[in-house]
């Protein structure tokens, strides 16, 4: 049984939205600027007015303000308040509900220790950093054990490093944790490594939802291959598994060396964006190089798209215009790739 | 600590001392012909003192401060309340808007002689012009401040399970302190000109009444007095709403 169900849902630009989202699951929003993305968890949050029928364990919630859904929300950019300590903002959802004060405190405690804060206690907002306010805003959202955790692209202010930390912290609290989860973002392998799910939504519509692997490597309908932008998808002839956590697969002439998982890795994805092209060979070891010439040339927008030919395999690499620029590529030129070996995506048997 | 970084907190008084000084040595050698109205700032200072022992002072004094006091609370407290109510809910915002806007810009003093027949010439009269006086700049800074806040806190609090009133009171008031606070302090200053010019005007104690009456007798020492009690009051309303401010808000702002 879904734990969340959208019949019908209308609202801007959503229409017609048909959603079920499983119990315990981590359900990724994925679409563009304006898709629709925030409308849906709004929707679901009950912060909007709407067409159509949302249902927690097949009970409609349409009637029920935001604050009687029980959903914990940790919005874009936060919004920890700024005249409450970290211990303040943890307890207002739980005073708000009017918890008796020894269970508030005594959950407060128990989050603090859960997020790691506890040394942040008597701090207000402005004295935290950006990994720490998540941290905190993350707290104040489950602290009273909500229905359902909605997370609108909430690493999106940080740095690429504390992002991927934190994404990954996120992801085992909320697998610890056992709670339902939407989660809204824009970044495809972002996506891909949060999701146990993702809904693509295009133009108010949800386009398809399945499996990470499956939305990458079998995208359905244009609308989704186009915004998920050309990976190069190889199939795979073998698969040997050097530890580590890495592969070494063939795919026609090339072997690279992929992230891995434990499966037999039927077939790679890897978007264009993530393949360097160098004219020059890159200095020292460098895995998953390669060298190939230039079939085509083709300018998309504020990027330049570069077909190359490695041994039998026609690879699409993407390179920004102010780059290409710079460089002096042309058709039937050889040149150099490095495929980054952390953004390959493998599609395996036991998926 | 050196000794520069002992004395630093004195500085703020030199300018004064030597403005003070000044003044002294000016009116004793007499560089200004008359000294009837030019007396030396210890002719002043022993005005004051005698004005003080007298109880002439204090008891003027004790009339302005009063006025000032129950005129800018009840403003103040009403400027609040209906700039919440308005910052808050639409419906009111709409309704109480052209009405604010009509009256608001009618100078506090322009309603003295509409009052002076309405109410007479008692001590309600100063009081109603610090109430006017305070109403409309306390309610237009507390509108600004709620409006101000940001939609999100109030999402974020809704989602947490708090109620309208609940997130009023714990979120928006709060976090629109600083703007009310603006208000606050800029008429604390403003309700003790507004005193002086209606005792001035209508009312025959107070401070302004004295100033008067030292004007009629030509005691140019005892209007200065009076304005430097004035500049003190004033100073000191605005001070205390500083501090105030800062003791509410500094932490998280």
């Amino acid at each position: 049984m879904p734990s969340i169900t959208l019949k019908n849902v209308c609202k801007y630009v959503c229409q017609d939205i048909n959603l079920e989202i499983f119990d315990k699951e981590l359900l990724v929003v994925l679409g563009s600027n304006g898709a629709g993305k925030t409308t849906l968890i709004n929707i679901i949050a009950g912060l909007v007015d709407y067409k159509g029928s949302v249902l927690f364990n097949d009970i409609p919630v349409d009637k029920l303000p935001a604050n009687k859904r029980e959903v914990g929300y940790l919005f874009q950019g936060l919004v920890l308040f700024p005249h409450l300590d970290v211990v303040a903002n943890i307890a207002y959802g739980l005073s708000a509900q009017r918890w008796p004060r020894p269970q508030v405190e005594a959950r407060v405690d128990e989050l603090l220790d859960l997020m790691n804060i506890k040394h942040l206690a008597s701090r207000y907002p402005k004295q935290l950093s950006g990994g720490e306010r998540q941290r905190v805003a993350l707290a104040r959202a489950i602290a009273s054990s909500p229905r359902v955790l909605l997370l609108d692209e909430p690493l999106s202010s940080l740095d690429a490093k504390t992002a991927k930390y934190l994404r990954t912290e996120l992801k085992q609290l909320q697998r610890r944790l056992g709670i339902t989860a939407v989660y809204v973002t824009h970044d495809l392998m972002e996506a891909v490594e949060m999701a146990d799910r993702v809904a693509v939504i295009q133009g108010g519509q949800v386009e398809q939802v399945a499996e990470p692997e499956k939305v990458l490597f079998y995208p359905e309908g244009e609308r989704v291959a186009d915004f998920i932008g050309s990976p190069n998808i190889l199939d795979c002839d073998y698969c040997r598994d050097l530890g580590q956590g890495i592969a070494e697969v063939g795919c026609g002439g090339l072997k690279l060396t992929v992230p891995h998982e434990g499966g037999e890795v039927r077939k790679v994805a890897i978007l264009p964006r993530h393949i360097y092209v160098s004219e020059t060979r890159p200095p020292g070891l460098s895995v998953n190089g390669f060298q190939g010439s230039i079939t085509a040339i083709k300018p998309v927008g504020n990027t330049v798209r570069i077909w190359i030919d490695v041994d039998d395999t026609n690879l699409m690499a993407e390179v920004p215009s102010y780059i290409f620029e710079e460089m002096n590529l042309a058709e039937g030129k050889e040149v150099f790739l490095i495929l980054r070996m952390r953004r390959i995506r493998c599609y395996e048997s036991n998926n | 600590m050196t000794i520069l970084h002992k004395l630093r907190p004195g500085w703020g008084l030199l300018p004064v001392a030597v403005f003070l000084a000044i003044w002294e040595i000016v009116a004793r050698l007499n560089l200004i012909p008359g000294q009837f109205f030019f007396p030396p700032f210890s002719a002043v200072v022993a005005e004051f003192y005698y004005l003080s022992a007298s109880g002439v002072l204090g008891e003027n004094f004790l009339s302005s401060l009063v006025r000032v006091l129950i005129g800018f609370c009840a403003g103040s407290v009403a400027g609040i309340v209906v700039g919440t109510i308005m910052g808050w809910k639409k419906v009111a915002n709409r309704a109480l808007n052209p009405i604010v806007s009509l009256f608001y810009p009618i100078p506090t003093l322009g309603w003295i002689p509409l009052l002076m027949l309405w109410i007479g010439i008692n001590e309600m009269l100063p009081i109603t012009l610090i109430f006017i006086c305070s109403f409309f700049p306390v309610l237009y800074n507390t509108v600004t401040g709620i409006k101000n806040v940001d939609s999100d806190y109030i999402k974020a609090a809704r989602t947490l399970g708090a109620s309208d009133g609940k997130i009023l009171t714990t979120v928006v008031m709060p976090l629109a302190l600083p703007n009310i606070f603006t208000g606050l302090r800029l008429e604390a200053g403003m309700a003790w000109r507004v005193i002086i010019a209606a005792e001035m005007v209508a009312i025959p104690t107070g401070i302004g009444a004295l100033l008067m009456k030292a004007e009629s007798l030509i005691r140019i020492d005892i209007i200065i007095v009076c304005l430097i009690v004035l500049a003190v009051m004033c100073l000191t309303f605005e001070k205390f709403f500083e501090y105030l401010e800062a003791r509410l808000t500094a932490k998280w702002r």
